[in-house]
């Protein structure tokens, strides 16, 4: 197989550039330069382009020929075609003729440059966190009217679904928040035991994860596990869906996503994190328990003797009350960043990302608030 | 006579219990335009992913320009891939490109040529497949569904490749649109050699550009020429030609 070639020569007065072999995208990258050495150099000469060597033509050929006439013919040469084989000649044509549609006609006008950039952007994020904050307030807003909806016809609540993401939520996640919460009621009976050594009052280790955990620990870990976990499930799911029109195909079929995707979400999540966030408690002392034991010489009957004067059961509400706060904000997060996806599989990443960000967020700024709160009322 | 371009001996697919292909034949010579009909679900898409190497047959025996698809190195594999181009049925552009970008990843990919030219090159096959210039740069998601097959099949024809596989590519376009393809197909085949295997169930485009017919019927392939199959008498091809759509496709084809 011959590669394409670009010769060229003066006869009389003529000047021929004859093209031979194959034009092709192969090719391509060597004809470019080519093109460019093999100018006639007399102003206005009348140019003769043989194509009668040419064994092939592709469509990349075939768009540096209509370049290299384009060329010519702007610095002024009577360019004539001459010897092209009907087939690729009919090609050349169909080329030449996409190609003067193809030029963009009018380029994208030129972004216009704020005087001050840095406030410019300032300004544009700010303005943007206030609109997520009223979408997502209005989101809330819908998501509680179709679940008000729901309680007056109860039976239409699928238990299907719900029972599916009890399990994907729920169970599922066990394992994880075992194993995290057991590891961190270790570090924290370590630490504590070593500042309160110094004081002979190792005992008090006892207290400090019991109101740590059981108040704080336990049920923020849990949240930002499932968070991290369910939180990007559900934006990852239900924004595939988006991409695929399924939640339009939805629509179309009368069914409403909110009742069908977010409620189901949110309700399974609305049972599953208190418990979870329970037995995480539970392992997190336990946990706790072990260490002070390998540790401190604690034994068992100490420990629970001592975690019974510390802590009370309001201990344990205090903690667990948050537990259906965190639970409606991850889901509602993770369902509103799906919803929000559109197109393409870059805005699925995009968006679950953004969602196990914005949950943990406020996860965490809300137990500051919850922590603000009972401090204030006393418990 | 050459080897064949796409040469399939004794291939069987199966899903499960389910039985798709049965034994399989097919040659395609260089330069032939091939249509494949069959009817809904009888493994028409599947015969062409197991072609081109994205799925492997249950039994049998593939070979494209040559090679065997089934047991290639990576580098033979790649470059293997730059001599075919594939439309899938619907479209399978990367979502997060634009058309334009679309069409690029082969070219850049596969070829070392200047940015400008690619980019032009990109432009051209925009316009060639009756795209307006502006649909270049939208996504995909920002497309009509005709237009989404034919930003497919403008990427599918970025390399200028040997071999061109379609699934479909006439279905939900209009018929100006079609026969605009039809003919598009046909000056390219002219020009490049190029060897055409379609899935299609346009009628008209299967009397104006293909040579040969495969159809798919019980699970194995019966081939031929469109007067060939005329006269057979398996009951699905004679609905199939001489159903009312068969019989308006041929009286255009005749005037
Ligand atoms: N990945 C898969 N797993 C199981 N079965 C499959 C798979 N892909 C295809 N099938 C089955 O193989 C059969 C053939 O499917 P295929 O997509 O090839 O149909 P087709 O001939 O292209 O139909 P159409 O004209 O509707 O596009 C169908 O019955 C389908 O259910
Ligand atoms: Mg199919």
């Amino acid at each position: 197989m011959q590669t394409g070639t670009l010769s060229a020569n003066w006869e009389e007065n003529q000047f021929v550039l004859a093209a031979s072999g194959r034009w092709d995208i192969a090719s391509a990258e060597r004809l470019g330069p080519m093109l460019r050495d093999r100018m006639p150099g007399r102003k206005g000469a009348p140019v003769c382009l043989d194509l009668s060597g040419l064994t092939a033509l592709d469509t990349a050929g075939a768009l540096l020929l209509d370049r290299l006439i384009k060329r010519l013919r702007g610095q002024g040469h009577v360019v004539a075609v001459v010897g092209a084989r009907s087939d690729l000649c009919a090609l050349l044509k169909d080329v030449q003729r996409a190609a003067a549609g193809a030029e963009p006609k009018n380029p994208a006008p030129a972004e216009r440059r704020p005087a001050f950039p840095l406030a410019d952007r300032v300004g544009r994020a700010t303005i943007g966190i206030w609109q997520d904050i009223l979408s997502m307030l209005n989101f809330l807003g819908l998501v509680t009217v179709t679940a008000a909806r729901l309680l007056r016809t109860p039976n239409r609540i699928r238990l299907k679904p719900l029972f599916f993401h009890l399990e994907q939520v729920g169970l599922n996640a066990l394992p994880i928040v075992g194993l995290l919460s057991f590891l961190i009621g270790i570090v924290l009976a370590y630490q504590g035991a070593d500042q309160l050594r110094r004081f002979g009052a190792e005992i008090y280790v006892v207290n400090l994860l019991g109101i740590g955990v059981l108040r704080e620990i336990g049920i923020l870990m849990t949240s930002i596990i499932v968070a991290g976990r369910s939180g990007s499930a559900f934006t990852a799911q239900i924004g595939t869906m988006k991409v695929n029109q399924e939640v339009d195909a939805m629509r179309t079929l009368g069914l409403d996503p909110v009742e069908m995707l977010v409620l189901p979400r949110m309700l399974a999540l609305l049972i599953a994190l208190p418990l979870i966030g329970f037995f995480a408690n539970m392992v997190a002392l336990a946990g706790g328990a072990v260490m002070a034991y390998v540790y401190l010489d604690i034994n068992f009957g100490q420990f629970a003797r001592q975690l019974q004067i510390a802590v009370s059961t309001t201990t344990l509400f205090v903690g667990l009350i948050k537990a259906p706060v965190f639970a409606v904000v991850i889901a509602l997060v993770g369902c509103y960043e799906g919803l929000r996806v559109s197109g393409s599989a870059e805005s699925v990443g995009l968006l679950t990302t953004r969602s196990v960000v914005v949950s943990i967020f406020l996860v965490i700024v809300l137990d500051a608030i919850f922590s603000i709160l009972f401090s204030y009322i006393g418990i | 006579m050459a080897a064949p371009v796409i040469r399939v001996r004794g291939l069987k697919t199966r899903f499960g219990q389910q039985v798709v292909h049965d034994g399989v034949d097919l040659d395609v010579s260089k330069g032939e335009v091939i249509g494949l009909v069959g009817g809904s679900g009888t493994g028409k898409s599947v015969l062409l992913r197991e072609i081109v190497g994205l799925m492997v047959p249950s039994a049998g025996k593939i070979e494209v320009l040559g090679k065997d698809t089934e047991n290639l190195s990576e580098s033979e594999r790649l470059s293997l891939q730059a001599r075919w181009g594939m439309l899938f049925q619907d479209g399978a552009l990367f979502s997060s490109l634009t058309v334009l970008e679309n069409i690029k990843v082969p070219l850049k990919e596969h070829t070392k040529l200047p940015p400008d030219l690619i980019d032009e090159i990109a432009r051209v096959k925009v316009a060639m497949v009756g795209l307006p210039p502006d649909a270049g740069d939208k996504y995909p998601s920002q497309l009509s569904g005709g237009m989404r097959k034919r930003a497919g099949l403008a990427r599918a024809l970025a390399m200028d490749p040997e071999i061109l596989f379609l699934d479909e590519p006439t279905a939900g376009l209009d018929p100006i649109g079609a026969a605009a393809f039809d003919e598009l197909i046909g000056s390219l085949q002219k020009s490049l050699g190029l060897t055409v295997f379609m899935v299609t169930h346009d009628l008209d485009s299967l009397y104006a550009i293909c040579d040969r017919i495969a159809v798919l019927v019980d699970k194995k392939l019966v081939i031929g020429t469109i007067d060939e199959l005329l006269r057979q008498e398996h009951p699905w091809i004679r609905d199939y030609f001489h159903g009312p759509r068969g019989r308006a496709a041929s009286a255009a084809k005749g005037s």
